[in-house]
């Protein structure tokens, strides 16, 4: 149940997020956006929101399941881009992830999740120049701030809309908007391997941890506050780890300084600089 | 007297003053066709808000061509602008320019530059050393840029200084979804807005920008705000608009007589205890 804290007016959200996708496209002189499908709550939100700001036929999906992949997450995948119809079409990543790994057969699930991940990038990427179409992140404020994500894999895009709303926002977001119920209804899975699923891996629920990430991050409540407020001191230190240990994800490359006026620290412009 | 103004809410281009210039153009000749005498932009309106390193390279001197053509257009309406000023020491200021009857009438320096959280102005600009209220055809007037607003002080010296009409020139990011009807943002200016005009007796005509620049949205709203506290025009939410609005001087006489606050306020107990308050700090 959501404290309330959580709770979103999702028509104001709504009218942020399809504006920053329409405007932020616009700019940079294009008009189509391409994403992911992966057949989960996060990249359906995005293409409801990416077809309402950009007219559907300027949306492009790329469903990309592994063999290993849940088929119902491609059943879903195409039962959101048909509903919405957009333009929509199935690359599989078995071949390229499989002739990778036949050099390393005892890779473990994390190598193969991460390069799964990073095949899906390159893909986007080369979808975006061959359309002349922005790739539009899927990754939600939870993951980001776990580092639950692939660095340069699933976290890579040009544009993010949902970035900075947390799981149970894309909960609320995604009925206001219209994504199909069974969509909305399934367990969180990364779908990385059988019967995987987000919260079981975490070893938390969304909802526990978006309650204390908002007091934590958003609120900047202090330990002792969290503490009072009810939250167990071991999954307090926990997330502050996870949310410390994967910083790195969501900052540029580390540039070693030598001049005057290097990228980032003394050379700063907004990237929409004359747009 | 009575008046129109107009709120030209635009979305400026980061970093491009010839094509903002344009836009401005287009503007003041939209206020002037609807009846307009007055025309206010908002902060920044020549050059967008997240400059950053772009600051020297989008400031204009103040016998700038642009500043010049500014000038020219205000022979037909007063025309109040926000932009980067270069001062001939090179400082660079968060500016607001009123111009009148083709001349410059009066520059005001922002002087709260926000430097926390996702603001970062001071870092790149320099600070305003006055609030000063000045003559113009509508009454006496006194500008604020934005963050200038939060600072209770601002607006009293202004009216103190017998401004009635306070212009307040925006660029104020949306932020804060929550289950409320409105943005955290837009609801906290509401209540600023609102409640500065009756502290002071002042009508508010408030002007702020929209578009996105990285991400973040600018909300709009511009208003007008009588001397009771009341909006008697606001503008959409997230689009460009232009707002157009009476401003009568019977509302701004009415009030004074209605709750003469500005009367009896009393600058000399004011001054002693702040004098005394500085006096103590320093010790």
């Amino acid at each position: 149940m959501l404290m309330g804290s959580l709770g979103m007016n999702t028509t104001l959200a709504r009218t942020i997020l399809v504006g920053f996708i329409r405007e932020e496209v616009r700019k940079v002189g294009l008009s189509r956006a391409v994403l992911g499908l992966s057949g989960g709550i996060d990249s359906a939100l995005v293409a409801f929101l990416a077809a309402e700001a950009l007219g559907p036929e300027n949306v492009r999906a790329i469903i990309m399941p592994y063999r290993t992949s849940n088929p119902e997450s491609e059943a879903h995948a195409r039962l959101a881009a048909e509903q919405l119809g957009i333009g929509h079409e199935v690359i599989e990543i078995t071949p390229m992830v499989d002739a990778y790994f036949a050099r390393y057969p005892d890779a473990d699930n994390m190598r193969r999740g991460n390069k799964m991940a990073r095949e899906r990038m390159t893909i986007l990427y080369d979808h975006s120049a061959a359309r002349s179409a922005l790739v539009l992140g899927t990754s939600n404020k939870t993951e980001l701030l776990l580092g639950y994500g692939t660095l340069y894999g699933d976290m890579a895009s040009a544009l993010n809309p949902i970035g900075d709303i947390y799981k149970s926002q894309v909960w609320q977001l995604s009925e206001a908007v219209g994504v199909p119920r069974v969509i909305i209804d399934k367990k969180p899975s990364a779908d990385l391997w059988a019967g995987q699923t987000d919260e079981q891996e975490l070893g938390f629920t969304y909802r526990e941890v978006d309650e204390l990430l908002y007091h934590m991050i958003d609120l900047r409540y202090s330990r002792d506050e969290l503490l009072a407020k009810g939250f167990g001191a071991e999954f307090i230190d926990k997330i502050q780890a996870k949310v410390q240990n994967s910083h790195f994800k969501r900052r540029l490359p580390v540039i070693a300084k030598v001049s005057n006026r290097t990228i980032d620290r003394d050379f700063r412009y907004s990237r929409d600089w004359g747009k | 007297m009575d008046f129109t103004v107009a709120l030209a809410q635009i979305k400026p281009k980061l970093g491009c003053v010839a094509d903002n210039l344009a836009l401005a153009e287009a503007a003041v000749a939209d206020a002037v066709k609807a009846g307009a005498g007055l025309v206010l932009f908002p902060e920044l309106a020549l050059t967008g808000y997240f400059l950053k390193d772009l600051v020297p390279d989008v400031a204009v001197r103040l016998d700038a061509p642009e500043i010049i053509r500014l000038q020219e257009l205000s022979r037909h309406i007063a025309i109040v602008i926000g932009c980067v000023e270069v001062s001939s020491d090179y400082r660079f200021f968060n500016s607001a320019l009123y111009f009148d009857g083709g001349e410059l009438k009066h520059v005001h320096r922002k002087v709260y530059l926000p430097t926390y959280g996702m603001f970062d102005e001071q870092r790149y600009l320099a600070r305003g050393e006055r609030f000063r209220a000045f003559g113009s055809r509508f009454g006496r007037m006194g500008i604020l840029i934005c963050e200038d607003m939060w600072h209770l002080s601002a607006p009293y010296i202004l009216a103190m200084d017998g401004a009635t009409t306070l212009l307040c020139l925006s660029s104020s990011p949306g932020r804060g979804v929550s289950e409320d009807e409105s943005l955290g943002s837009t609801a906290a200016w509401q209540k600023l807005t609102a409640t500065t005009s009756m502290f002071f007796n002042c009508r508010v005509l408030y002007c702020n920008r929209v578009g996105y620049e990285d991400g973040v949205s600018f909300w709009g709203g511009s208003e007008v705000v009588s001397p009771a506290g009341s909006v008697t025009a606001r503008g959409k939410l997230f689009e460009e608009d232009l707002v157009v609005a009476r401003v009568e001087e019977g509302e701004l006489r009415r009030e004074r007589i209605f709750s003469p606050l500005m009367r009896d306020e009393s600058l000399s107990v004011t001054l002693k205890e702040l004098e005394r308050i500085d006096r103590e700090r320093g010790c």
